[in-house]
């Protein structure tokens, strides 16, 4: 897999991602971090209503190699969870920032956006 | 870090990880293809990690006895044996095959992890010498390795019995062949001159063989059963508890660690290793505790999602209460307890 970083994106130092559009954060997992996983064996996700947190778990991540935790980037309500994904989590490696998305959460406070990394400042802290 | 003389063949195509101390591929083309490979085709593993062991001495088979608790007297030349080496307290040095070339000489295959403490175990017992050697090795393992191995060579591979070895004429130089392996399926390990063996790995790639990585290896061992030693066993295990106890051969007079193998014998197991089948896709790792009853009564020892049978399976100690076929009990994946059933070791054996 090509790893990439589209610009348009941003960054968490836990490799999430979040693309903003209209008040609406769609969270996945970078490229990088779907490389380190391997192949991916499991995805638990939260129920759509659910509140989450900037900073805290809501789910996991699991491949042969290892298990990890998601971690939200942004703090709002959930309003739609790719469910397909979680019957199929191995197809989040053929598109992570397209069909790899995780959630669209409704941002309550859309200024934690700011804190996110651009794609420049999570490459540099990949390489560092 | 050391990597294989093997690694020029294959440094572009595999994603290489550390393995006991060494640069070795984890993976080539992805889990799945590479499983699919060893199963139905063939698969190619440079495994030149393992530590290699030249015994000699004038009567090295009845010098090597007393070391194993498995009779290895009667093995005759070109036969070879899965055994352990044991310490005073019955505990597993490490596993090993012990393969006789003909006095005065035998071969061991071994973990690379243990390759040092070995040596200065068997140079601490043995009167004879023993050295190790840095050889490539190979496995070549599927249903197809045979008739793959067979393009290179005129001597008949089908003579050569299962754990049977030999040094054979191929058209790049002599190689030593042994049909053993570590993935379930029939197939070669195969020794060779640094040079030999980089030309054995690319025309074994152009017959067809597919070069897979040590994370494949591991869900093809645990598939079939077998052991890893540091995971599922170690020096403070005997056979007894690993689920070795075959391996054992009370007739054969004395061993090391005989007296703690009775013992253990005669006042019974604290706990056995069992194997353990889930549902779902959650896999039961190393550490996880096992549970029956709200109350923990053993650990995982290794586990993984089985390809073969689209399910997580591992291997865990539990209380001997616990260990008959059948029982059901939980594994605590993280936050959850996932029920799973104890089961034959042997997940998947070959059909045929």
């Amino acid at each position: 897999m090509t790893l990439t970083y589209p610009a348009e994106l941003h960054y968490t130092a836990s490799h999430e991602y979040v693309a903003l559009t209209d008040g609406l954060a769609v969270v996945g997992i970078t490229s990088f971090a779907i490389e380190e996983l391997g192949d991916i064996t499991y995805l638990e996700l939260p129920p759509v209503g659910r509140t989450v947190t900037c900073g805290e778990r809501f789910g996991t991540i699991e491949s042969v190699k290892a298990v990890s935790d998601l971690y939200a980037p942004v703090s709002g309500v959930v309003r739609a969870v790719h469910g397909e994904l979680v019957d199929a989590p191995e197809r989040l490696a053929e598109d992570p920032y397209g069909i790899g998305w995780l959630l669209k959460i409704q941002l309550t406070q859309p200024e934690e956006t700011q804190a996110l990394l651009t794609a420049a400042d999570y490459q540099a802290q990949l390489g560092g | 870090m050391p990597h294989s003389p093997l690694y020029e063949c294959y440094q572009r195509e595999a994603k290489l990880t550390e393995f006991a101390g060494w640069n070795l591929p984890g993976q080539f083309a992805g889990l799945t293809p590479e499983h699919q490979a060893v199963r139905h085709s063939a698969g190619l593993f440079d495994i030149s990690h393992m530590g290699q062991i030249e015994l000699m001495g004038n009567r090295i088979l009845w010098d090597f006895n007393p070391l194993v608790p498995t009779a290895i007297t009667h093995l005759q030349p070109g036969q070879a044996q899965y055994t352990v080496l044991l310490n005073p307290h019955g505990g597993i040095i490490d596993d090993i095959i012990i393969y006789h070339q003909g006095q005065p000489g035998a071969k061991l295959i071994v973990n690379a992890a243990c390759s040092a403490k070995n040596l200065a175990w068997l140079a601490k017992h043995l009167p004879g010498t023993c050295q190790l050697v840095n050889q490539v090795l190979l496995a070549l393992q599927g249903p197809q390795a045979t008739g793959i191995l067979q393009t290179l060579t005129a001597d008949v591979l089908q003579a050569i019995p299962r754990f049977g070895h030999q040094i054979i004429t191929t058209k790049l130089g002599q190689i030593w062949v042994a049909r053993t392996g570590y993935t379930g399926e029939d197939g070669w390990e195969i020794q060779a001159e640094p040079g030999v063996g980089q030309a054995l790995w690319r025309e074994l790639c152009d017959q067809g063989a597919v070069p897979c990585g040590l994370a494949v290896r591991d869900m093809l061992r645990l598939e079939a059963g077998l052991h890893l030693y540091g995971q599922d066993m170690d020096e403070t295990i005997t056979p007894l508890a690993a689920g070795l106890g075959w391996l054992v051969d009370w007739d054969k007079g004395d061993f090391i660690g005989r007296g703690a193998l009775t013992t253990q014998k005669t006042q019974g197991l604290a706990q056995k290793l069992v194997g353990l089948i889930g549902t779902g896709r959650r896999i039961f790792r190393p550490g996880y505790p096992v549970l029956a009853q709200g109350q923990t009564v053993g650990r995982v020892t290794s586990g993984t999602l089985s390809l073969s049978l689209g399910r997580p399976i591992g291997l865990a100690y539990v209380d001997t209460h616990w260990a008959k076929l059948g029982a059901s009990l939980t594994v605590q994946v993280r936050e959850q307890e996932l029920p799973v059933t104890v089961v034959k070791r042997t997940f998947y054996t070959r059909p045929g």
